[in-house]
Order: structure tokens, then sequence, then C-alpha cells
């Protein structure tokens, strides 16, 4: 892969040209299939684009030293790193060079929570505080099963390299890891049964809720192209390899779209539970899949 | 810019956020503002969201007839809330203090805190007249944020108050 096919990548499909326009058409997705759930007609297709564009000519409170600093680089850095992790994911093959790796992919996924949990303190609001310190309890939680499922493929597959993983033929143990992957998804993405870090009703919104005008907005993107990265790492994992390379693109997006609406509708359908409920429920329930998916993947290595 | 100032003259009156603020009302009027996003009236067709924190929202939605211990929190909210804004006074008791009139309880009715956009009569008020109410604010609001706004009508409360309160 040369520098001009890595840009383009990293630019054009499926970096930002994609990535922007699809956050945005995720994210009404989302709002869309929780209103026809609770049978409303919902917000209008243009709506995420209207409220970035809004958000984007309010003015902002003065902020000032180091903490206001702070508050304003913490929205770009989970932008850029959402829109990384989107441009590596390995829907177009390549060929040589610099291939996606699992690892990088992880850590630019795992930024943008980074961001917020910091976020949430460097706004010195006591509700802000309450939001981040119940994303980092979250993050401790779903974070473990998460990883250990993907542990779990890369083992079995023998490659920590996407563009490997994607490309080889999918195996049970792989969907194993990706079903505890999608348990996974509602909590990184705070949606509904562990929406707790933004909890409109009890804490306004967690970190967010000193956040207003343009910052607000780069959070709103950065949500956006979470959803994209994270759907579209599990459409990924469960696409089987494709020579042609705008049926694969065509089915990635059919897919990422398809786990979006899976999880919306799951969203519309359940409540909020508790964080020590939510607690139990990655430590006590999906930890044991998680664990026996990795022991399975090692023991299958150790026969091979 | 003109096509700039268009399009965000339109992205402004197409996502209303609002941000619900009780002073002291009988609680009438906050089911009517809850039910008009319920799906028999469904305002988010006009991209309306109720949002938790004040700094996110561009309509500030006031009820009930401004008690004394409210005016100080109702000051503060509207400071909260980021240019351009609006704000749209929910039933009869904002705009007239209703039957709480002559209360020495109040300190009403609510324009003599903060100007006031919008008002929406009633007691309570129709989630069809509150919806009305919120779209027209929402045009003042575009109208407000692409024209240089007026010189902003400063709240009778003296600058001080603040550290008071601390």
């Amino acid at each position: 892969m040369n520098l001009t096919t890595a840009l383009a990548r990293l630019l054009i499909f499926p970096g930002l040209l994609f990535a922007v326009p699809a956050a945005w058409f995720f994210l009404w997705v989302e709002r869309k299939a929780v209103a026809r759930m609770q049978g409303r007609i919902g917000p209008p297709f243009m709506q995420p684009l209207f409220d970035f564009f809004k958000l984007l000519g309010k003015t902002t409170p003065t902020r000032t030293g180091v903490g206001g600093l702070l508050m304003r680089a913490w929205p770009l850095i989970a932008v850029s790193a959402a829109a990384g992790a989107v441009g590596l994911l390995p829907v177009l093959p390549s060929s040589g060079g610099f291939e996606g790796d699992l690892i990088l992919l992880l850590a630019l996924l795992e930024l943008p929570s980074m961001c917020i949990i910091a976020a949430g303190f460097s706004s010195r609001s006591i509700f802000g505080e309450i939001g981040s310190a119940r994303e980092a309890v979250l993050s401790v939680s779903y974070n473990v099963v998460f990883l250990l499922a993907i542990v779990s493929i890369a083992a079995s597959q023998h490659t920590f390299r996407l563009e490997a993983l994607a490309q080889l033929p999918p195996s049970f143990l792989r969907y194993l890891g990706v079903a505890a992957i999608l348990v996974c998804l509602p909590a990184k993405l705070h949606l509904n049964p562990f929406s707790l870090p933004n909890a409109e009703q009890e804490i306004y919104s967690g970190p967010m809720v000193e956040y207003a005008g343009p910052e607000l907005a780069m959070w709103e993107l950065s949500h956006g192209l979470e959803w994209v990265a994270a759907t579209g790492l599990v459409a990924t994992l469960i696409a089987p390899p494709m020579t042609l390379w705008w049926l694969g693109a065509a089915l990635f997006v059919a897919l990422s779209f398809a786990i979006v609406l899976l999880l919306s509708v799951l969203a519309a359908a359940t409540a909020r539970l508790q964080i020590d409920t939510t607690v139990r429920f990655y430590w006590q329930c999906t930890l044991i899949f998680a664990v026996l998916a990795i022991s399975s993947a090692l023991f299958m290595r150790l026969r091979s | 810019m003109k096509l700039w100032n268009r399009w965000m003259c339109i992205c402004r009156r197409r996502s209303p956020w609002l941000f619900h603020m009780n002073s002291g009302s009988c609680n009438g009027c906050d089911i009517e503002l809850v039910a008009s996003l319920t799906p028999r009236y469904d305002a988010e067709q006009l991209g309306v969201r109720l949002e938790g924190s004040p700094r996110h929202a561009d309509i500030l939605c006031i009820t009930g007839p401004v008690t004394r211990n409210s005016v100080h929190a109702i000051e503060t909210v509207y400071g909260q809330v980021c240019g351009p804004k609006a704000v749209v006074a929910i039933g009869s008791c904002p705009a007239t203090t209703n039957v709480f009139i002559d209360s020495r309880t109040l300190d009403g009715p609510l324009d003599r805190h903060i100007p006031v956009d919008v008002f929406v009569p009633g007691c309570p008020p129709r989630p069809d007249a509150i919806i009305q109410g919120i779209a027209k604010a929402a045009e003042i609001l575009a109208e407000r944020g692409t024209n240089p706004p007026p010189p902003e009508p400063v709240p009778e409360a003296d600058p001080d108050s603040e550290e008071e309160e601390l």
C-alpha cells in the first residue's frame, strides 16, 4: 500500500469523507428507530446535520486557564481518535505496507471514552464528575469482556493484523467472539440498558453537562464516529472475504446498518439499569463466556 | 457568506433544543410540555429535544408564576444558556401570575426578570399550543442568530448577587 492509497483510505473510504456522513446517518437511524419503536414519526432525515451546524453557530462560555484549555482539547482528541479508528478498518483489501493493526484500532476505539472521563472531571461540575466516575466503572467492566473476546478471535487465527483477520474464513469461535463484542457495544456506545454515564434525567447528561456550542458539536460527531467504528469492526469480523472491492464495501455498509438498527431497537426496548446491576452483569454473566472463548481459543492453538 | 447565513438560519430553526425550568408551577404545564414530546404530539418531528443541561439548550421553557425563591435560579439558568437563545413562557402563570396574583411569595410575572419571546397562555395550555409556541420561538431564534442581536435587556438583578450566594 503506497502513500496515495493510504491517504485515500484515511480521507475517503472508509475514512473521513465516508465516516462523517455515515456518522450523521447512524445518529439519525438511532433516533428514528427509537421513535418508530415508541410509535412516533421521529426526526427528519437531515436532523443530525441541522443539530451539528446549529451547535457550530452557538457561542461557548468563556473558559480560562489550563482547565479551560483541556476542556477545549478533549472533544477534538476524541473526534480525531474515532476518525482514525474508522480509517483503520480493513474494508478494502490492500497490498503490503501498513496494514491495520488490531491493537492500534482498540486503542483508538478506547480513546474517546477516556476523553469523556477526563472531560467530565475537568468540567468540575458535580454531575460531570458523577458521570465520569460511572463511565470509568462501566469501561472497566465491559472492556474486560470486549478485550478478551477480541484476543480470543486473534488467538484462534494466530494474528493481530486486522487485514489478515478479515481475510481469513470465519470459524465458530469467531462468531462466539463477535457475540461477546455485540454484548459490549451498548455500553461502549452509551446506549440504553447501559446509558449510565450520559443519563439525562438523573445527572443532566453527565460529563457533557458543561459543554456548549462547537465543543458539544464535536462530542456529537465523535459519538457518531464511534458508532461507525464500533459497528464497522463487527461488520469486518463477520463479513466473508469478497473478491470484488465494491461488493465488500457495500456489504460492510449494509452490515453496519443492520447492527445499528439492532442496537437502537435494543435501546428503545430497555430501560436504564443501575450501575451495580450493570457491573454485575458484565462481571458475572458475560465474563464466563469471554473466558470460555479465550480458553477454547488457546486450547485450539495448543492442539494445532 | 449570505448562503452560509441562510443555511445557519435553517439549521437553527429546525433544531430547537429545550431546557425546561419550573419556577413554582403547579406541575400542570410541566406535564403538558412532556406530553408534547409523547407519541400523540411528537415534537421531535420539528427537531425538538429536551436537554438535561441549560448549556446545550437554545430555548428556555419556563413554567410557573416565578416565586421569590426561584428568581435567582431563573437568572442564573438564563445566563447559562448560550446564545443565540429564546425564552418561552408556558402557561398563564409566567405571563400574568394567574390566580396567584398579589401573593406576597411571588416576584412575577416572568418578563420582569428576563426577556420573554413567546407567551403560551392557558392553564394549562394544550400540547399543540406549546408546540406552536416552540416553533415560533425557533423562528425568532433563527432570525436573531442571523441578524446582529439587539442589545440584551439586562435583568434587574444587582451585579454582586452571585457573590452573595457564594
